[in-house]
């Protein structure tokens, strides 16, 4: 039941990695779980901003399966 | 003067090109907003490929920081308006690119009439509001607009508002409170150079209607690792009906104060994001304070900032020497006064 999340932008900074392996048979596959287990395990807070792509696609919030790629992307602004 | 089918021989020879897509390159209006790390790689190649018109918008005069990304300038253009010192290497590119130039920021007031005079936007800018702006007044004019963006050494790439496309709004409907630029986070000189230079390919695309114009889809790059994703997503009907439906407007990065009952003195540029909402905030930049330290009141003590804690240094010097003894320096910049 293993999934990968990705960390992008300011989000990988403060997680530390860009990536990793997470098992859905110990956090569940409710997405809002999920996303709320992997903010709070890293102290980050949701200001609303952050947006969360299942398998490349945004808006999905479904509940997870084992394979899932589950990206975090905050959103920048530098040019 | 060398004839325009030498020059561009070898896009010509290009099938998805011809003699019929270097007119429609000729004949394209192409506006840049911000003159920075990504507007100058994009304008040089959007000048070697023979656009016909290239505008080009910017407030900021060269600085010496900018040189290390900023690639159209060199050290005589310290000092000139970005928008000038490009306008006169493009023409050194090519000389038949017909170059407009505009010396102030992206507006309320001036945006729609800008994007109107044009084909195609893109976005060298480096902070949320305007890229908001250029979002909304994109929507209102039915411009198509290419976006980029960077931090440290990761960005991110998109094409809004083409054919019913998707907007910014739908791909990040909120604006953080903090805007990190490269002025504090840093940034190498290669990475605005690759996503403009990508921005300059998807309005060639967008013009020549060639290949697949990347609309509802986010391409991210890291370059440390050269890993890529291209994450899709979809129009939000009611996001952009809210812009549609009602007037332009700057969008307002939501912050205020630790403590709002202190009084202080902003230094920076009035364009300078955040902006915290207080009555207690005297707002002079530090470029009109010969002119208007008679504004600042030295009856009570006024914590003076800027964005990083270096100009409200100079601006506190120039203030005692007028006399001024009631002049505290915020170490931190803005950011460490907010909540």
């Amino acid at each position: 039941m293993k999934v990968t999340v990705r960390y992008f932008g300011a989000i990988a900074e403060k997680v530390g990695k860009t990536e990793e392996e997470l098992d859905l048979s110990v956090i569940g596959s409710d997405f809002q779980d999920f996303k709320n287990h992997c903010l709070s395990s890293y102290h980050i807070e949701d200001d609303g901003t952050l947006q969360i792509a299942i398998n490349q696609e945004l808006g999905l919030q479904r509940s997870l399966q084992a394979g899932d790629e589950i990206a975090f992307l905050p959103p920048f602004a530098g040019g | 003067m060398i004839s325009s089918y030498t020059r561009y021989r070898r896009q010509i020879k290009l099938p998805e090109v011809g003699q019929e897509g270097q007119q429609k390159l000729a004949q394209a209006k192409v506006l840049l907003v911000g003159v920075g790390g990504l507007g100058c790689p994009a304008a040089q190649y959007l000048a070697a490929a023979g656009i016909g018109t290239i505008g080009l918008l910017d407030h900021d005069k060269v600085d010496e920081t900018n040189l290390h990304r900023q690639i159209l300038f060199g050290l005589e253009d310290v000092g000139s308006y970005k928008a000038e010192a490009a306008k006169k290497a493009l023409h050194r590119i090519n000389d038949q690119v017909e170059i407009k130039t505009y010396n102030f920021g992206l507006s309320v007031d001036n945006s729609t009439d800008l994007f109107n005079a044009y084909d195609v936007i893109v976005d060298g800018t480096d902070n949320f509001q305007t890229k908001y702006l250029i979002n909304d007044a994109a929507l209102k004019t039915d411009k198509p607009w290419v976006y980029a963006s960077i931090f440290k050494f990761e960005g991110q790439l998109s094409v809004f508002n083409y054919q019913n496309g998707p907007s910014y709004r739908c791909l990040f409907p909120k604006a953080p409170q903090e805007d990190m630029n490269c002025e504090e986070t840093g940034v190498l000189g290669i990475l605005p150079g690759i996503f403009g230079v990508y921005q300059a390919t998807e309005v060639i695309k967008i013009i020549l209607g060639i290949g697949e114009v990347l609309s509802g889809k986010l391409k991210i790059i890291h370059t440390l690792t050269m890993q890529e994703r291209i994450i899709s997503f979809k129009r939000v009907e009611e996001r952009i009906a809210a812009i549609t439906n009602k007037a332009l407007a700057l969008e307002s990065i939501n912050c205020s104060l630790i403590n709002e009952s202190k009084t202080y003195l902003d230094v920076r540029e009035l364009h300078e994001q955040p902006q915290p909402d207080n009555k207690n905030i005297i707002k002079i930049p530090l470029t009109e304070l010969a002119s208007r330290y008679e504004e600042i009141p030295n009856s009570t003590d006024i914590h003076v900032y800027c964005q990083s804690g270096i100009r409200s240094v100079k601006a506190i010097n120039f203030l005692r020497e007028q006399g001024f003894n009631n002049l505290i320096n915020v170490e931190g910049g803005i950011q460490s006064i907010l909540k």
